[in-house]
C-alpha cells in the first residue's frame, strides 16, 4: 500500500479515466497533494486539527463482554468517537487544508450516509469554505438527520433524482459539477474511489486509523498485532486506512461488504467515476444498482486498491446480509453500550459469523474498526423489524 | 476510406462538416432519424452506444441515454441495427469505456467495423489511458478520435492532436454535454490553438444548441457537433422529419456563413 506513482496504479487497477476537461485539474491535484503531503508545515497543521477538532487519537476499546460471548478477543477501534462521529472526517480535514492550500474557495462533495456530507461541511465551516453535497433522493429520505446536519453547518445539499437515487448517482452528479468549476472548486471525494490522486490520497489521510491501532494494539497485544484486521467496505476508505497500518504484519486483512454492494466479491473489472476496478455488472456491461440497508455501503464497487489486495490475495472480501447487519447492531449495542453505524455493523456480523462457525479460532485477536457511530441509523432501525427483539 | 480521409475529403472540397448525434436505441424508429440526418446534409453521424453511467453528459443527454436503455436499447442491438442501415456517410460510434473494457478492446474495435462504424469517441478515456484501445482502433480500421478541452496545456494538446484519428474533438467548454445561449469564447482559443499543432480536421461540440451557434462555430472550426439539442427535440416527441428540418437549418447556416473561398482551412 504505497505510493501509486504517476499513474496511479495498483497492479491493473486505478488510473485517470476522465474526461479530457478534468486532466489538468487531477493532475495540480496531484501535484498539490504530493507538495503538502512532504511539507512538515501542511502535515502539523492536519495533525493539529485532528487533535483539537476531531478528538484523535481514538481509543481501542476491548469488547469484554462480546469477546467472552464469541471467544475471541474483540477489540474496537473507535471511529465513532471523532466529532462528527465517523472516520470520514479524517480525509476530509486533510482536503479541505490542501483546496484551501490550493486557492479553492469552495468544496463539492457526494454523500451515501450522509457522514461524509456532515464532514465536508463541518470542515468547509471550519475553514471558511462553502460546500456543495449531492446526495441521492432515497438517501435524502433515510438520512433526514444528516441532512439536516448538513443544512445547519451551512452546505448547500443538492438532490439527485437519477438512477437509484442513491451514492453512485450523487457521485456523477458531484463530478459533472465539479468540470464546469475547476477554478474555485475543489471535489472532496469521500472514498477510496475516483481518479487518480484521489484513491491513493485518500487513504493516505485515512492512514491515520491504521498508524494509531498498529501503535495500540503493540501495547495491548503478547504478539503486537492483531491476528485479524476486519473493516467494512463500500468504496472502502475505513477500512484502506485500516489495512495500510497491517499491510506488512502478518495480520489477515478482511474487508467486508454489503451483500446487494459487494464489488470486491462479487464485481467485474470495470471503469466506473474515473477509475478502473471491480464493480457490479450485468452481462452488457451496465453498471447495477447496489442495495444496502446501510446507504454507505450502497455503492456498486469499490476502490482499485482494495481490488489489488484481493487479486494479491492479501485481503480477503466476504459479504453481510442487511439482517445480520442489523442484527449486529443490536448485539453490539446490549453487549457493549455501542451503537455502531450499520455500516460498520457488517465488519462486526462478520466477525459474529466467523467466530459461530469456527472460522475465527478461540482465542483469536481480532481488531475491527468501527467506522462511525450508528444514530444517523435509528430511525431506519426503528421502522425495520429489530432482531432479537420481538416486541 | 477511412472515417478522417472522408472528412478531409470534403473539407478540402470547401464545406464545413456537420456531425450531428443520435442515441442509439432511442425509440423504435431510430435509424429513420439517422436518415433524416443524412438527408439533411450530415457528414458524418454520432451514435450513442447508452451506458448506464454516462458521467460527461448533461441532463438531456442522459435522459435518452436511460430512455433507450429501458427501452431495452443493446450495444449489440444497435450494431445490427447499423450493420443493415447502409448509411452513405460515416458513421462514428460514442460510448463510454466501461463499454468497451467489458467486450475486450480488440471484439469491440472488430463489431464496430462488421457493422460499419469507422470512428470511435470515448469520453472518459484520455491520452495517457488510450494506447490498448488506440491498437485495437488501428487494427480494426476504426479512427480513435481523441478530445481536447480548454485546459489542455500546450504540449499535449500537440500530443492529442498527433495521436487522435479522424478529427480531433474540441470540447467547447469546461463542462457537461447541453443546451447552452451562447458558443464559449474558450472554443475559439481552443480552435486556434488547435490549428498552431495540426492539419487534421477540428470539429466543436458541447453546446452547439442553434443554427447561429453553428455557424458561429464553425467559422473558425472544420466543423461542428451537435448533440443535446436534437435529442431534447426527440426526447419531447419531435418526428424524424422535425429534427432533421432543424438540422436543415444548421446545415443552411453553416454554409451560408461560409467566408470568402469556401471556408478551406490553409495551414498558418
Amino acid at each position: 500500500m504505497g505510493d501509486p506513482g504517476p499513474t496511479g496504479r495498483f497492479g491493473r487497477y486505478g488510473g485517470g479515466y476522465v474526461p479530457e476537461s478534468l486532466v489538468e485539474t487531477c493532475r495540480r491535484v496531484e501535484e498539490a497533494f504530493r507538495q503538502a503531503w512532504s511539507d512538515p508545515g501542511f502535515r502539523d497543521s492536519l495533525t493539529r486539527l485532528l487533535t483539537v477538532h476531531v478528538g484523535r487519537p481514538t481509543p481501542l476499546t476491548p469488547a469484554l463482554r462480546l469477546s467472552a460471548e464469541l471467544g475471541v478477543h474483540l477489540m474496537l477501534k473507535r471511529e465513532d468517537l471523532t466529532h462528527t462521529g465517523s472516520h470520514k472526517i479524517n480525509n476530509v480535514l486533510g482536503q479541505a487544508l490542501l483546496a484551501r492550500r490550493m486557492g479553492r474557495s469552495h468544496l463539492i462533495a457526494e454523500t451515501g450516509a450522509g457522514q461524509h456530507g456532515v464532514a465536508t461541511a463541518t470542515a468547509a465551516a471550519l475553514l471558511g469554505l462553502r460546500a456543495t453535497v449531492f446526495m441521492g433522493e432515497r438517501d435524502i429520505e433515510r438520512q433526514a438527520l444528516n441532512v439536516f446536519r448538513m443544512q445547519l453547518l451551512g452546505a448547500d445539499v443538492v438532490p439527485v433524482g437519477t438512477g437509484s437515487r442513491t451514492l453512485s448517482d450523487a457521485t456523477g452528479e458531484a463530478m459533472r459539477y465539479w468540470v464546469g468549476r475547476t477554478d474555485e472548486a475543489h471535489y472532496c471525494a469521500g472514498s477510496v474511489i475516483g481518479p487518480h490522486p484521489y484513491p491513493w490520497m485518500v487513504r493516505t489521510f485515512q492512514r491515520v486509523i491504521g498508524d494509531e491501532a498498529r501503535g495500540q494494539c503493540a501495547r495491548e497485544l503478547a504478539n503486537a498485532v492483531p491476528d485479524y484486521v476486519v473493516a467494512c467496505v463500500g468504496g472502502g476508505s475505513n477500512a484502506a486506512g485500516t489495512f495500510a497500518g497491517f499491510v506488512d504484519t502478518s495480520a489477515r486483512l478482511v474487508g467486508v461488504e454489503a451483500a446487494g454492494g459487494a464489488g470486491a466479491a462479487l464485481g467485474r473489472v470495470g471503469v466506473l467515476h474515473g477509475c478502473r476496478s471491480r464493480f457490479l455488472q450485468d452481462d452488457a456491461g451496465q453498471i447495477v444498482e447496489a442495495h444496502s440497508i446501510a446507504a454507505g455501503l450502497d455503492y456498486p464497487g469499490v476502490g482499485p486498491e482494495h481490488a489489488h489486495l484481493r487479486d494479491l490475495g492479501r485481503a480477503r472480501y466476504e459479504t453481510v446480509s442487511d439482517d445480520e447487519a442489523a442484527a449486529a447492531v443490536v448485539r453490539l449495542a446490549r453487549t457493549e453500550g455501542i451503537v455502531p453505524a450499520l455500516e460498520s455493523a457488517h465488519a462486526l456480523a462478520w466477525v459474529v459469523r466467523a467466530a459461530g462457525a469456527g472460522e475465527l479460532p478461540p482465542g483469536a485477536t481480532v481488531l475491527l474498526t468501527l467506522s462511525g457511530r450508528g444514530d444517523k441509523d435509528v430511525s431506519t432501525l426503528k421502522d425495520g423489524p429489530t432482531p432479537g427483539d420481538p416486541a | 476510406m477511412t472515417l478522417e480521409n472522408r472528412l478531409r475529403r470534403r473539407r478540402a472540397a470547401g464545406r464545413k462538416l456537420l456531425m450531428p448525434y443520435v442515441t442509439g436505441g432511442i425509440t423504435t424508429t431510430w435509424l429513420d432519424q439517422l436518415r433524416a440526418f443524412v438527408e439533411a446534409g450530415a457528414d458524418a453521424v454520432e451514435v450513442g452506444l447508452p451506458f448506464s453511467d454516462p458521467t460527461l453528459d448533461g441532463a438531456t443527454i442522459q435522459e435518452a441515454t436511460h430512455r433507450a436503455l429501458a427501452c431495452g436499447a443493446t450495444t449489440r442491438g444497435i450494431l445490427d441495427d447499423l450493420a443493415g442501415a447502409a448509411t452513405e456517410v460515416p458513421l462514428v460510434a460514442s460510448t463510454y469505456y466501461n463499454l468497451v473494457l467489458h467486450a475486450g478492446s480488440q471484439r469491440f474495435c472488430a463489431a464496430l467495423r462488421d457493422a460499419g462504424v469507422s470512428g470511435l469517441i470515448v469520453p472518459d478515456l484520455p491520452l495517457g489511458e488510450a494506447d490498448e484501445l488506440a491498437g485495437s482502433a488501428a487494427s480494426a480500421g476504426i479512427d480513435l478520435v481523441l478530445l481536447a478541452a480548454p485546459t489542455t496545456p500546450p504540449p499535449r494538446l500537440a500530443q492529442i492532436a498527433e495521436r487522435s484519428r479522424g478529427f480531433v474533438y474540441a470540447v467547447s467548454v469546461m463542462g457537461t454535454t447541453g443546451e447552452r445561449t451562447t458558443v464559449a469564447d474558450s472554443a475559439g482559443a481552443l480552435v486556434d490553438r488547435l490549428r498552431r499543432t495540426t492539419d487534421r480536421p477540428v470539429m466543436v461540440g458541447f453546446g452547439i444548441s442553434t443554427p447561429e451557434h453553428a455557424a458561429h462555430a464553425a467559422r473558425s472550426a472544420d466543423g461542428v457537433v451537435v448533440g443535446a439539442a436534437l435529442m431534447r427535440r426527440v426526447l419531447d416527441g419531435a418526428s424524424p422529419y422535425d429534427v432533421g428540418s432543424y438540422l436543415a437549418r444548421m446545415r443552411r447556416a453553416v454554409d451560408q456563413d461560409l467566408p470568402p473561398g469556401g471556408g478551406r482551412w490553409t495551414r498558418a
